[in-house]
């Protein structure tokens, strides 16, 4: 059977790209079927642009780059196998069919392998405005690195080193099939600024950064505003010391927090459930936060940072509460975990996608208030999560507030607690939000955490 | 001319029809006068995964990844393009965008020759065709039956074999062609325990740059699953761990994280010459008490850190970080040393050919001491006892590190007591070691599983050191 090949394509027409991906996909897809997979998958995806770094106020590195892929699952009734290739020549996209089907003969049966079902596929596929590619070459992009890392180093003579401004623009083709006959992609782009420096103040250094990323350059933050903010975030942090052990309340600023949503997320997905490693095993239904909590997916958000029309399976992406009042109301499930635990998948193959913890009304000064004493966390440390227990410890870095204002910044300290404790004693969520990433939250109050340290 | 090498050239030069002459080319069109070095790293990487869960071979998957990258560097300025078509049109073209960095000029004329090969730390094999599909699955049926039958608790295994076959090729501007054929396996085996309302799970696992069939050999394999399932039932009984400052003892081998995190990235060539490591400056100063003397060493027969070169060509060795207590070394790469004006240290490494090289570390240890490791936990009244960890991370700048303990006990009177839950540990880079007390004469090497992380790049690595007492270092429990 003849496949096509994929050879050079830069700068050229994203439509005639799409129609290459889909005719090799489906060449795939035909592939394994010849060999004699009962169902198959394939996806291709294309990504290709360049980042650029400056540091004190020359270019360092200007890197172009183009990653392509394709990766394919077949099934034998039950059993699975799986290969990838980097080289999309047609000689290789079969060469990589038959190695899925090679494996595929020793792996078992699973009674829960295969497709996701072919009634949850996707039917319309909504353009969700992802794709605004940036007139932008590596000059240009010098030019605003420059700009911001001079504003930034401007800022405050303590700011005396640079790890320097990067830019990063790509753009990037997803082409997704499966043997039900779904057949779909969509082009998307990402661009990113972000600035980090070093400030020094009595011999010792900080260093501290900030970025902006958007689908859209003209949704980016202006490369003055993340200099200033770089800047203030560094020069903030001098002058930092230890605080004794202790059990206070604590903020974690936005930026941290969204890793405590990110911990509840993997403690109910489906994986951890069916294989019992949760501290939340078997809490649908249960009260797991405090009753004023909601948390919720928009997957199909127009320009969002995660959103996608459909999941890694081809499963329509769909608006979705995990949690109501504080309850737990889905598993976040793919296909695979969904029998596993006899329920349907809910289009999270592949994560979750623009996920949401409802904000209250107070803004970060206010939660600073509310908090009146205790420590707010800036920076995190280490990996100390175990999800089997929800035991949590981590380094930290931050500030000592008093009387519901920044007193002096802190370091090197850890803070501890129990994930299920944390969750708990959920005072407050900021209206602060974080929209850079796939989980948006402004900062968290917690009741009470263990601080050690002196 | 190395058997690497000739391997090297006839799975990437010669299926692409690349002959000396090209390399010659692409490497011309790389230079300017303003250019001071390039490099095209040509590389073909085969891996494979097995997984064995609920008792069955679950999932496999093979994957192939190829391509080049081409490199120009100006200076402080370097440019990169690769591609992942090994073909002239678009080396010639990659070669273009990455020498715009430097602006115009007239080409180079460089000669591409073999160089003579270091000496092979490992074969020149194919590791995924060391054993057939039916013994890799018999091999993780074996490790799963094995855990099963040591304790009734046992109640989930998940075993995972995996191979990583990495061919590269380089040819810099200053004619060197350098070919290096790097096997690597890996075994993992992580099981749940069930003990009541209580579960835990805990992992063991190995490997090296060598042949699949170790894993059968002086069981390997099943060991592997033999200490998996002791951590996971110590952790069953564990409570709640202390906070806040105290003696700590760590044991041998992977506590070694401590080296990696604390010194090893602060002692890199890039942060030392940018000025952003709490380390700057600091050479043949006193950064650890005099029992310490610490290595990176990337020329260890078949261990997971070791490089026969490194991605620059560069024949790895055994430098000496620290000597005595005595700030000694960085670790470099080329274009680090270059600027800084030292000597080069065979620690330029990438993740893969779409990546840019950077000072990386190899294998970091400790050296042996002369105290007996029981009298190391006698001498403590109070303190933690800390055997094995999860991964660890630090902020180069401030000098601040984490690593998290997933085995540990508490140290009373003298005496190995209970084992408490997992807690990060975090202290100050350029002050722990000088607060290293007593070094152990028990030196070990880690099982061979480390992955370090900088700039979004992953490498493996190896870690070790003997036992080791910390007079103070802050534990962060929730015990007050």
């Amino acid at each position: 059977m003849p496949m096509t090949s994929i050879t050079e394509h830069t700068q050229r027409d994203p439509a005639a790209d799409q129609a290459i991906y889909e005719a090799a996909v489906s060449q795939v897809l035909d592939e394994a079927k010849a060999q004699g997979a009962t169902s198959s998958e394939a996806g291709i995806s294309c990504e290709s642009g360049f980042s650029t770094t400056v540091r004190l106020g020359d270019v360092e590195t200007v890197e172009h780059h183009r990653d392509r892929g394709m990766g394919v699952t077949v099934y034998f009734g039950q059993r699975k196998g799986s290969a990838s290739t980097s080289d999309l020549s047609a000689g290789a996209l079969r060469d990589a069919v038959r190695a899925a089907c090679d494996i595929a003969k020793y792996t078992s049966e699973d009674e829960c392998a295969g497709l996701a079902d072919a009634d949850c596929m996707a039917t319309e596929i909504p353009d969700l405005d992802l794709y605004h590619p940036w007139d932008l070459d590596p000059d240009g992009a010098i030019d605003i690195a420059l700009e911001c890392e001079e504003v930034a180093r401007g800022y405050d003579k303590r700011i005396t080193n640079s790890e320097g401004v990067t830019i990063n623009t790509h753009q990037t083709r997803r082409v997704y099939a499966n043997s039900h006959g779904f057949l779909a992609g969509y082009p998307s782009s990402s661009h990113s600024l972000s600035c980090v420096l070093i400030g020094e103040q009595d011999g010792a250094m900080q260093r501290d950064y900030w970025y902006t990323s958007a689908r859209d350059a003209s949704e980016l933050e202006s490369a003055v505003d993340v200099g200033k903010r770089a800047a203030e975030r560094t020069v903030r942090r001098l002058g930092a010391r230890r605080i004794s052990t202790c059990q206070t309340p604590v903020i974690f600023a936005a930026e941290m927090a969204s890793g405590l949503v990110g911990s509840f997320i993997s403690a109910i997905r489906g994986g951890a459930q069916y294989r019992k490693t949760t501290f939340l095993l078997n809490k649908l239904g249960a009260q797991v936060f405090p009753e004023w909590v909601h948390i919720h997916e928009q997957p199909r958000l127009l320009k969002g940072l995660a959103s996608s029309p459909y999941d890694g399976e081809g499963v329509a992406t769909t608006d979705r509460d995990f949690v109501v009042d504080g309850v737990v109301q889905s598993y976040v499930l793919d296909s695979y975990s969904a029998r596993k635990l006899g329920r349907v998948t809910t289009g999270n193959a592949g994560g979750v996608r623009n996920l949401s913890i409802d904000s209250g009304s107070n803004d970060f000064a206010q939660l600073l208030k509310m908090m009146g004493k205790g420590l707010l966390v800036t920076e995190m440390m280490g990996h100390g999560t175990n999800m089997m227990t929800g035991d949590y410890s981590r380094g930290a870095s931050g500030f000592w507030v008093e009387d519901g204002e920044i007193a002096y910044p802190v370091e090197e300290i850890t803070v501890a607690g129990n994930l299920s404790d944390m969750f708990q004693g959920l005072l407050a969520v900021g209206s602060d939000v974080d929209l850079r990433g796939r989980i948006r939250t402004g900062s968290h109050l917690i009741d009470n955490m263990t601080i050690a340290g002196e | 001319m190395s058997q690497s090498l000739d391997i090297a050239r006839s799975l990437i030069l010669e299926p692409a029809g690349l002959g000396q002459r090209d390399l010659d080319r692409v490497v011309d069109q790389l230079l300017s006068p303003s250019v001071d070095a390039a490099d095209l790293y040509f590389q073909t990487s085969r891996y494979e995964s097995w997984v064995l869960e609920d008792g069955i071979i679950k999932e496999a998957s093979y994957n192939i990844d190829q391509g080049a990258g081409l490199r120009a560097v100006s200076g402080e300025k370097t440019g990169f393009a690769y591609s992942d078509e090994i073909a002239l049109p678009a080396l010639l073209e990659a070669a273009s965008s990455a020498r715009a960095i430097s602006r115009a000029g007239q080409d180079g004329r460089v000669k591409i020759q073999p160089v003579g090969g270091a000496p092979m730390l490992y074969p020149a094999i194919d590791p995924l065709g060391t054993l057939t599909s039916e013994q890799k699955v018999d091999l993780l049926r074996q490790v799963d039956a094995e855990a099963r039958k040591q304790d009734p608790r046992v109640v989930e295994v998940i075993a995972s074999l995996a191979a990583t076959h990495d061919v590269i090729l380089l040819a810099a501007s200053d004619g060197s062609l350098n070919g290096d054929i790097r096997p690597l396996v890996r075994m993992n085996v992580t099981v749940i325990v069930e003990q009541g309302d209580k579960r835990e799970q805990a992992s063991c696992g190995g490997g090296g740059r060598r042949s699949y069939q170790w894993f059968g050999e002086d069981e390997h394999a099943l060991e592997y699953a033999r200490e998996a399932v002791r951590r996971a039932l110590v952790n069953l009984e564990a409570v709640a761990a202390p906070a806040g400052d105290m003696p700590v003892v760590l044991g041998p081998g992977w506590p070694g994280v401590l080296l990696h995190e604390a010194i090893g990235h602060g002692l890199e060539g890039d942060f030392n010459r940018k000025g952003t490591s709490a380390f700057s400056g600091r050479l043949g100063e006193r950064v650890a008490s005099d029992l310490c003397t610490v290595v990176d060493d990337g020329t260890m027969p078949g261990r997971r850190g070791s490089l026969t070169i490194d991605d620059e060509g560069v024949p790895t060795q055994n430098t000496v970080l620290i000597e005595n207590g005595i700030l000694r070394n960085y670790m470099q790469d080329k274009m680090n040393a270059r600027l800084m004006g030292m000597e080069e240290t065979g620690n330029g490494r990438r993740e893969s050919y779409a990546h840019l090289p950077m000072p990386r570390m190899t294998n970091t240890y400790m050296l042996a001491g002369k105290s007996d490791p029981a009298e190391i936990i006698a001498s403590v009244e109070k303190g933690l006892y800390a055997v094995n960890f999860g991964g660890g991370q630090v902020d180069i700048t401030s000098g601040k590190f984490v690593f998290s303990a997933s085995e540990a006990y508490l140290i009373e009177n003298g005496k190995v007591t209970r084992p408490v839950k997992g807690a990060t540990l975090i202290g100050d880079g350029p002050e722990v070691l000088s607060r290293v007390s007593m070094v152990g004469n028990d030196l070990e090497l880690d099982s061979g599983v480390g992955v370090c992380g900088k700039e979004g790049q992953s490498v493996p690595v190896g870690v070790g050191q003997p036992t080791l007492k910390i007079d103070m270092l802050t534990v962060g429990g929730t015990s007050t």
